[in-house]
């Protein structure tokens, strides 16, 4: 296992990455969705990946999460190699991911959502009689994640009647519950207001000093005001990663995606 | 925040006990049906009452799929089948030890429901349905091919079961006792279940099991938990059928009687509260009235089913929402 100890931009000391990926290949018939793709997320820091659309972004966070097995290459996290691990099992080793589409489950309340979420890390859920809307552990702790999220006053209402920017702030209450290693957070901005993106960012910002963060965007505000570094992904190909200010000089991505955002 | 969870929690107490209106109430009434058919064609009223009451069971147990897994299985008759084979074929060679047949009966159907369930549930959807009714039809052959069980006329008996040496099984009322308190058991038994960290587990990744294997679960085995369980009540209701008519038959297993389940199913709303109950009491009760009165009562009985599909979606457990006060479900 070869391991880079490099320089955490974040906290300046020497350290060893939580999360590596290294080689990474997938290929859908004669498409390259990812092509030798190889990054570090350190702890501490909030690397953001970014690209056009179509560039393969949510195909890589599948691959991450595990509900995509790459063809080649390898994913380590916390000192272990977790390539073929199932999703469950990635998450339960605390590496938990968001949805670009809100999927939270809709015939739920905003608190089950939640508890459902805390029941994944709060023993077992091979419990067949004892009702799961009474057990106060799992409620207090998704109330205190609804809370940390400023989400505790829509707790009792059916998911379905949230609304969009909510649902947005739900998946990440349902992330936080299970107390993460490491977020891969997959365009949490995507079709919310300015104003609730600017809530989300502050909440975001807030987060990301305790715990690191992939974040696949596409809003520029977002990735410039929260990411440490960042990764740019074109045609299933890391063309540059760097700080956010190295990136944006750089001409080959000026050329193939920021254009005039820079 | 307590205040807002405590304020949650006392209200639905009172709710909740509407929600189970219905089933109270039924069970009541079903409890007084022996004594009330002193009055009336005794036999015929207990015999109707019995079947309608184990076939509640069975479809009780495919609700725990269908309405609340969102697992349409189209085998769930093989499973009443195996248990009633299991029970002939355990009578017919001496055993006649209710509790020793019930636990070979619990065994079989949860071994048949492991060893397909593992299979089954690799898929999904339409595959499901196909390979779930593929592994009801192989059961179905394999019973016609038992020759030395009856092969495909089926099997009749000629003992029965004994409950601790007893013949109350043997008794119409009895049975009639024992089969209303294993319905009563398994609606408390499947309605715990639905509300249970398990439950909400099954019940979440119905709707988005992508996104409930990323929170960490592995869907796979809350599911085939559930399919053994409810193989394994069908189990429980194919022993009580095979008591009470004192016959086995392939035919029970056949894919039409699976499909006759899941209408039931779908007649009494899936996945509510009192649904599958009301379903299975109310289909073999118009079958019963319909077919007294007219020939060709499936002419009716198939219309009334459209209707109810086009215009009461959430079945019978929707009709009666606003008096029990639950959610319809989608």
């Amino acid at each position: 296992m070869a391991l880079f100890w490099r320089r955490s931009p974040a906290s300046g000391r020497v350290a060893e990455p939580l999360l590596q990926v290294c080689g990474l290949s997938k290929r859908f018939g004669a498409l390259l969705a990812t092509d030798d793709v190889s990054f570090e997320l350190f702890p501490g820091e909030c690397h953001a990946l970014i690209g056009p659309n179509g560039a393969g972004k949510t195909t890589l966070v599948h691959q991450i999460s595990g509900l995509l097995r790459p063809d080649d290459g390898s994913i380590h996290f916390a000192g272990s190699d977790i390539t073929r691990l199932p999703a469950a099992a990635r998450a339960l080793r605390g590496l938990v991911r968001t949805f670009q589409i809100s999927s939270v489950i809709d015939s739920f309340t905003t608190l089950d959502n939640v508890a459902l979420a805390a029941q994944a890390r709060h023993g077992s859920s091979f419990r067949f009689l004892a009702r799961a809307d009474r057990e106060t552990a799992l409620n207090d702790a998704a109330m205190a994640a609804l809370a940390d999220v400023g989400l505790e006053h829509r707790a009792q209402v059916p998911a379905t009647t949230l609304a969009h920017g909510e649902k947005r702030v739900l998946e990440l209450a349902m992330a936080l519950v299970q107390k993460p290693r490491a977020l891969l957070l997959d365009e949490p901005m995507a079709g919310v207001g300015l104003e609730e993106a600017e809530r989300l960012i502050t909440l975001l910002n807030r987060l990301k000093s305790e715990l690191p963060m992939l974040l696949v965007e596409h809003d520029m505000q977002a990735v410039f005001s929260l990411a440490d570094r960042l990764s740019v992904l074109v045609y299933g190909r890391l063309i540059a990663t760097g700080t956010p200010e190295a990136v944006r000089a750089d001409p080959e991505v000026r050329a193939a995606y920021l254009g005039d955002a820079g | 925040m307590h205040d807002a969870l405590e304020l949650a929690a006392t209200r639905p107490q009172s709710a909740a006990l509407r929600s189970y209106a219905p089933a109270l109430l039924i069970f009541v009434v079903l409890a007084l049906v022996p004594p009330i058919a002193l009055l009336g064609p005794e036999g015929y009223v207990l015999s109707l009452t019995t079947r309608m009451m184990i076939l509640a069971i069975a479809v009780i147990s495919l609700d725990l799929l269908l309405g609340h897994s969102g697992l349409v299985s189209f085998g769930h008759a093989a499973f009443v089948g195996l248990g009633a084979y299991v029970t002939g074929i355990l009578i017919t060679e001496g055993v006649v030890d209710a509790f020793t047949i019930l636990g070979c009966v619990v065994a079989a159907s949860a071994l048949f429901a492991l060893v397909t369930g593992a299979v089954s549930l690799r898929t999904s959807g339409v595959y499901f349905i196909m390979i779930t009714l593929a592994f009801g039809q192989m059961l179905y052959f394999a019973a016609s091919s038992l020759s030395a069980y009856g092969g495909d006329d089926g099997l009749t008996l000629w003992n029965n079961a004994q409950l601790l040496g007893t013949g109350v099984l043997d008794d119409p009322r009895g049975l009639f006792y024992a089969v209303l308190a294993s319905l009563i058991g398994a609606f408390v038994l499947v309605d715990r279940l639905k509300g249970s960290r398990f439950g909400r587990v099954l019940n979440a990744a119905k709707s988005n099991p992508t996104r409930v294997t990323c929170l960490g679960f592995d869907v796979f085995r809350f599911r085939l938990a559930a399919y053994v369980i409810a193989g394994v009540l069908a189990g429980l209701a194919g022993f009580l059928s095979a008591v009470q008519t004192e016959f086995v038959s392939p035919a029970t297993m056949s894919w039409h009687r699976s499909g006759e389940l899941i209408v039931m199913v779908i007649l009494g709303g899936m996945g509510s509260r009192n649904g599958a109950l009301l379903g299975a009491l109310a289909y073999v009760g118009l079958e019963e009235l319909l077919s007294t009165y007219f020939a060709h009562w499936k002419l009716i009985f198939g219309p009334l089913l459209v209707l109810m599909v086009l215009y009461a979606k959430g079945g019978l457990g929707a009709v009666l929402a606003p008096l029990t006060g639950e959610r319809p479900r989608g």
